[in-house]
Parts: structure tokens; sequence; C-alpha cells
């Protein structure tokens, strides 16, 4: 039956050349648009380690004065120095990490390509933890130890990108790698990374790519290589020097890890402690005060997602209602025009279920149809998305679920759009039509 | 007018008319609040930086070695840019506006670091020059005078470091001394000693402007940065500035070897400010694109729609133009008909266009949509739909009436 029904409506379709285009043009403009919006929406909003997420948390203090106390009773974003290294020593989670983005001078006569001018590298200043906590895929060799760390050991982890860039792509571990006329042994290379959003460190950018360069935190303070990102001071730093360990600025990231509900707890209750213990020794003014957020709360809370995004995706949602209704309006239309047909059908013993999924396969064909041009057009959205210069432009990608909702999307929206006109045409009474002809 | 009869018309099509009343109301709604989007996002765009932004190069240079004493090297590297043929001023920074970094501090009007209620401003430390430069205007008071800048490497780590003059932008003048003069005041800005204001800039942009945002201060501080951390601001004619920018890499790049430079950083001024505004563009973009694709698709709705009615009202035509209508009037009868049509959807839409901009202002903390929209949407559908429904409309009304009876 399907199959005749599927006749009658491929014949029906082509009768009417016109309708029908208006019609699929219509509905597969609608789609692409939501697609491409959502698309943007999906990728830029996804989880950026799944799996990991909820044990990944970050963690806030509160060490600011009372005199810029605010009412939202927010926690400074980011950790000083002396905090950092403190919760680093007491190693009260599973894992920990204390980390800084940097823009470093690489020298390229130092680090295998002689010929080649000196160039800016993003950077992570990071204590050891970092690679196993953030899943970096390896290519070669590992990160560094957590006594390396404290050894302040001239080592570090490149990127792949870097690595192709300096040494061929070759396995360079033991190779050297100057950083401004600072001398590093290489000791691992990581292989393609890209977590999006960079949720481990917003100050960048929160689509910015991750650093092509890794070196121990407590290395990079010894040679006072410069950092970047975002830094709050709310008083004068001893020599001028912001990221002294006395300075009153917060410039760190901190992480840790905690696998059970009952460890994150009892982590919220040892920073609790600390805090107090901090204000009773004189150095924090403000009650104690600490948050611990998992990533997925932790990006909402920051508004990783710029807002232009969510204005797109229900810009494109009111947009694919217009042509919805517009193909509801035309696809009326068209069955109306068949009263006649219908009548003789019905005459002829047709049930008014049959007639109903007779009108309903046809919208369903042109869903399809509708589905097929619309996933053509959301790649070409797409395309265009990534024309675009914005740091997030280049992870525009449909991948398998977004392919699969395009074509949910166009054939339930065009069987949604052929309810009402098959409902109509199931009404329509034999006899009068009949004796119209 | 034929009104009675079309209304008795379109009562026996009801589904047909709302669905068409409810596609106009949409789009009036959606394209009002997306002009009012387009419109704010323009604005952004053109916001004034009250600097020449055509002629003003930035670049940075710093080295692979550091040393501790960066002052020559910065006084070598200002001369060679001021030597550079097209060039009218060279200065030193530690920001620009639409820039990679922000500065900012807190003002206060006592020496007390513990008192509350700091003035948030955006700080920049600025070498000679800067005004002419940066080519701000003075609404009073007076520029830096030479004895009055100090090296940043030089203050920075004093624990009692000595800044004695500051010019602030007018608005900040204006929030610290409501009353009076700022002038020779006393503000707490830069280490334990005061800064007395000499000159109040009619305006001075912050790093990262946000139109509609809070509103914003900036500070001037005699503090010449040095070439490690510092951006060289070099203003030229605009007609010889890639020339410039060119010449300025090169001089940079050269004569230093010891140091090792790397020029971090080189970029035309306008390009930063460009950049800077390249997600609100490409939102300009996308919400023309939606109107128009909003547009084009309303309109074929509505020649879809009146073709099939003509179609199905042949016969009445035909009786109508055999019992004596004019062409006119047939076409008129169409255009009337939509035009009621359009009518409803607008009303419709006006409301739903209030409703949305409500929606918009509570979720994306957008301004009100202004009412002026309201009209401008209205006949940009009215006329819409006088322009689809024209083309069925005549051939309705070339229909001639003996073949309109015979079928």
């Amino acid at each position: 039956m399907i199959a005749y029904y599927l006749e009658l409506g491929f014949r029906s379709l082509k009768s009417s050349r016109g309708l029908t285009v208006l019609m699929l043009l219509s509905i597969a403009m609608g789609v692409a648009a939501c697609m491409t919006t959502l698309t943007v929406y999906h990728v830029l909003s996804g989880d950026p380690i799944p799996g990991k997420s909820d044990k990944l948390f970050n963690v806030q203090l509160d060490p600011r004065p009372m005199r810029d106390l605010e009412s939202d009773g927010e926690p400074e974003f980011q950790l000083t120095r002396f905090d950092a290294e403190a919760l680093l020593r007491d190693k009260r989670a599973g894992h920990q990490v204390m980390m800084t983005g940097a823009n470093i001078a690489v020298d390229p006569a130092g680090s295998g390509k002689a010929d080649m001018a000196a160039f800016f590298s993003r950077a992570r200043y990071t204590s050891s933890d970092f690679f196993g906590m953030f899943e970096s895929p390896f290519l070669f060799g590992n990160g560094w130890t957590a006594q390396e760390d404290e050894g302040k050991a001239r080592v570090a982890v490149i990127s792949r990108e870097l690595n192709d860039k300096l040494f061929d792509g070759a396995d360079s571990r033991g190779k050297t790698l100057r950083l401004r006329d600072k001398d590093f042994t290489i000791i691992g290379v990581l292989n393609d990374w890209r977590p999006a959003p960079h949720y481990f460190d917003l100050t960048l950018g929160a689509y910015a790519k991750a650093a092509e360069l890794y070196i121990p935190f407590q290395t990079s303070q010894e040679l006072k290589l410069g950092r970047s990102g975002n830094m709050n001071c709310w008083g004068p730093s001893p020599g001028g020097d912001s990221s002294q360990l006395a300075s009153p600025c917060s410039w760190l990231q901190y992480w840790v890890q905690l696998d059970t509900p009952a460890q994150a707890k009892a982590y919220k209750e040892y920073l609790t402690q600390y805090s107090a213990q901090q204000k009773s020794a004189g150095r924090y003014e403000r009650p104690p005060n600490p948050r611990i957020l998992p990533v997925m709360q932790w990006l909402s809370k920051q508004k990783a997602v710029p807002s232009d995004i969510g204005l797109q995706v229900w810009l494109a949602f009111g947009f694919l209602l217009v042509c919805l209704t517009n193909a509801v309006g035309l696809l009326l239309a068209k069955c109306l025009r068949r009263s006649g047909e219908i009548g003789v059908r019905r005459a002829l013993g047709a049930r008014q279920g049959s007639i109903f999924m007779q009108f309903l396969v046809e919208a369903g064909s042109l869903g399809f149809a509708g589905g097929v041009l619309g996933l053509i057009l959301t790649m070409a959205g797409l395309w265009m998305v990534r024309q675009n210069a914005s740091p997030y432009a280049a992870l525009a990608q449909l991948d398998w679920a977004m392919f699969g909702t395009t074509f949910g999307l166009a054939v339930a929206a065009s069987l949604v759009a052929g309810l009402l006109p098959a409902w109509r045409a199931c009404q329509v009474t034999p006899a009068l039509q009949l004796k119209v002809q | 007018m034929d009104i009675i009869p079309i209304l008795s018309t379109l009562k026996r099509h009801k589904i047909a008319s709302g669905l068409i009343i409810l596609q106009i109301a949409l789009t009036c709604a959606i394209v009002c609040n997306a002009l009012f989007l387009i419109s704010e996002r323009i604005s952004t765009i053109n916001a004034p930086s009250y600097m020449p932004d055509d002629e003003l190069i930035v670049v940075a240079a710093p080295g692979m070695k550091r040393l501790e004493n960066p002052e020559p090297q910065t006084n070598e590297d200002l001369a060679a840019l001021r030597a550079i043929a097209g060039v009218k001023s060279v200065t030193i920074a530690n920001q620009m506006p639409f820039g990679e970094n922000s500065n900012n501090t807190g003002v206060r009007l006592t020496g007390d670091p513990n008192t509350p209620g700091a003035v948030g401003a955006a700080q920049y430390t600025l070498a000679e020059d800067w005004l002419k430069t940066y080519g701000l205007r003075l609404q009073s008071g007076r520029d830096f005078l030479p004895e009055e800048y100090v090296a940043g490497s030089v203050v920075d780590p004093q624990e009692d470091p000595i800044v004695p003059a500051i010019v602030i932008s007018a608005n900040l003048a204006k929030r610290l001394f409501p009353t009076e003069s700022a002038l020779g005041k006393s503000v707490w800005v830069y280490g334990k000693q005061p800064q007395r204001v000499v000159g109040v800039l009619e305006n001075l942009p912050i790093s990262y402007p946000q139109p509609g945002g809070e509103e914003s201060f900036g500070l001037v501080l005699p503090i010449r940065p040095s070439y490690r951390g510092g951006y060289y601001v070099i203003r030229a004619e605009t007609s010889q500035r890639d020339a410039v920018l060119k010449a300025a890499v090169a001089a940079l790049d050269k004569g230093t070897p010891g140091l090792k430079r790397v020029v971090r950083y080189q970029k035309i001024f306008s390009d930063m400010r460009s950049d800077y505004y390249r997600q609100d563009r490409s939102m300009v973009w996308l919400l023309g694109g939606v109107c128009f694709g909003l547009l084009v698709v309303t309109a074929f709705g509505i020649v879809g729609l009146a073709s099939f009615w003509v179609q199905q009202r042949t016969r009445m035509i035909g009786t109508r133009r055999a019992l004596g209508a004019t062409r006119g009037q047939i076409l008129r009868y169409f255009q009337t008909e939509n035009f009621m049509l359009s009518t409803a959807g607008i009303v419709l839409g006006m409301a739903a266009a209030y409703g949305i901009s409500v929606l918009l202002m509570k979720s994306y903390e957008l301004p009100r949509l202004p009412l002026y929209y309201l009209p401008v949407g209205a006949v940009i559908l009215w006329l819409l739909g006088q322009i689809a429904v024209w083309a069925p409309a005549r051939r309705a009304a070339l229909l001639p009436p003996v073949a309109a009876l015979r079928s």
C-alpha cells in the first residue's frame, strides 16, 4: 500500500512542480538554518572531557580584603600563587594541578632548526598532574613527575604541531628546546589535541587552542619567563613583581580530581578549614568562602558559550517556524485542489484512514527530499561558518548525531506540516465532489 | 469597496487565511526585532574610538635575552622609529584599545589603601608624544612636562615610587569631582604618594569597549614602558602607512644581534578595530540574511496561496466579469484581500514583536525594541504582500470571462 501511496505522491508532486519546489526549498532552508546554528551550539557547548567531566573540579578561594566585598559573594576567579602552592603541597585530592598560560619566544637556532626565525608560541606552565588529569594524548614519551616539579627540572612536552615544525615530526625526545635563551630537554610529544571549550583555562578565550609547549611551573618561575592570561591584584606587590609568592594577585588556575561525591565533600571541608586557617593567620580578611565546581557547571557559570550563539539558534527556529507555516499553507492548497481525485477514491471504497495515510506519505517523501537538500544546505552553512575568523570557526563540523538529527528534523517537520492538510483531505465528502464534477 | 464579499469568501477558507496571517505575523515579529538588532550592532561597530584609526601602527618587539636595564634599547628604538620617512610621531604604550591586553586599576581619593569605593579605570602608562600620537584632545589642563615622565623599569620595583602627575578622562573627572574642576586635585592611583591631575581628556577609549555596558573610565600615567613588554605606537600618513609598518619592523629587527629580537606583534590599528568587531559584523550579516530569507519565503507563500485561490475562483471571476466587472475591479479585489490579510498579520505580528523583545531583554540583556520599528515592519510587510499578490491578481484580471465560465 505504502508503495502505491509513494507512487501517487510522486505523481502529484510532479504534476505541480512550482508548488513542490517552493515547499521543498521552504523546508530545506528552515531545516538548514536550524541545523547550522544547532551544530555550532552543540559543538561549543559540548562536554570537553566526557566521562570525567563530573570528576574534575575547579577550585576558587576568597583571599581579597573586606573593603572590596561585593554583594554577590562570588569568590576570586583564580588562585594566588601562595594558595596554589599550599594546596599542591597538602595533596588532599586524588590529583591536583596548578598552572597558567603564557606566550613564550622559541629560539629555533637552539632547537633543531638553525635557519628558522624565532617565533612566539602558546605555552602552559603547569605542575606534573596536568597530562593525566586532562587526558592529553601522547605520541611519544610522557609528562614529568612531581620530583621534577620540585627539582625545577628543565624538561618540556611539546605539541605535535610544534614537533612537526621544529623536528619534522620525528621522535624528538632527548632533543633540546630553547625558550628565550634557556635550554630544555624534550621528554614527550603530544598527539593532536583540541579540548573545546578550553575549559581548564578560560582566560585565554573560551575556544583557544591548546598550548604548543608545556614546562614545569616552578622552573618557569625560577627562570622568570613571562606569563599571559588574567591577573587581578588587590594591593602592591613586593618589588613590583606580581608573580611573587607573597603578591596579593590571583592568576593561577587550580583543578582537582575527586572521584566520588564523598571525596568532593571532604575536599570542600578541607578548603573551608584552609581558609579559616589563613584568616586566623591574618592573610585572609573575609570569612571562608571556597567553591569547587565540576567542568560543565564551571563552563555554564563562566558563560563560555557566547550569547550570540544562543540568539542565533532562536532566530533559526523562528525561521523554521515560518518555513513550516508556509509549507502547511502550500500543502493545504495542493490537497484541496485535488478534492475531486479524493472524492473518486473515496467513492471507489478507500477509507478515510487510507486517504490520511496517502497524504502523510506524500508529505513524508517531501520531507525526505527536503532532508537531503537541507543536509546539503547545512554543509554549505557550516562551510560559511568555518570561513569566519572566529576562534571556534574550525570546530563547526557536522558529526553523525547532527547528521541524523538533520534528517529527522526535516522528516518530522514535513510530517507535522502534512498533518493538517491530510486531515482536511480525509474530510472531503465524496458525494459532493462527484456532483461538482 | 467589496470588503463584505471578501470577508465572506475568507470565512470559507479559514484555515488557509489563518495560516497566511500567522506567517505574516511571525515574519513581522522576527523582522522587527532583527532589524533592531542589526541597527544596534552597526552602531556598536561604528562607535567612535576618538583616535586616528587609519593612521596608527602598533608593533611589539621583545628580545629573547632579558636585559635588566631596558631603557637604552627602548630609547634607541624610539629614535629609529621617529627617523622613518612619513612618521608623524611615535610613543610606547602598555596597552592599546582593541589590543591583546587590558590593564585596569582603582582610583581613590585618600591615601589609605583600605578605603572602600575605589573607582575602576583603564590604566594607560605612556611615554612622550602620546597625546599627539593617540590624537586625543584635552578638555582642560595640559600634557605632561618632560620632567614628569619616569621609566617603568625604574619605578615599578621601588618601595615608595613617586609619580607626580596624572591625566584623566572627562567622565572620570566628573565621577570623582562632580561639582568642581578636577585640575590640581590629588588622586591615589600608583604607589603610596598621590598624583596631581594636570589634564582632563575629552575622551579616552578603554581597551575593550562594550557599548551599552557600564560607563567606563580611563587614565594616563607618565610611566614609560620598555621594549620588553610595551607596544610601539606609530602615527603616520595614511598613504604611507603600509610602507612605514614595513620599515618599522625592519628597523626593530636589525642592529640588535645580542638581544635576538622577535617582532611579536605588528598591526594597523584600523585592522585591530575591525578584528575586534568581527563577531558583531558576522551577526549583522546573519541577521540580514535571515530577514531576507523570511521575506522571500513569505512572499512565495503568498504567491502560492493567491495562485491557488485564483484557480479555485475561476468560475466566480468569470461570472463577475460577465456581469460587468472591469479587469481593474478583479485586480483590486485580490489586492484588497491581500491587504486585509496582511493587516491582520501585522497587528498580530506587532504584539508578537513586542513579546519577543521582552523575552530577549530577559535572556540576553538587550535593550527594549523602540516602538518606531513596528511601523517600519508594517510597511515592509504591506509592500511585500502587494508585490507578491500582483502576479496572481493580474492573472485573475486577465482571465477572459468566456473561458472562465466554460470551465
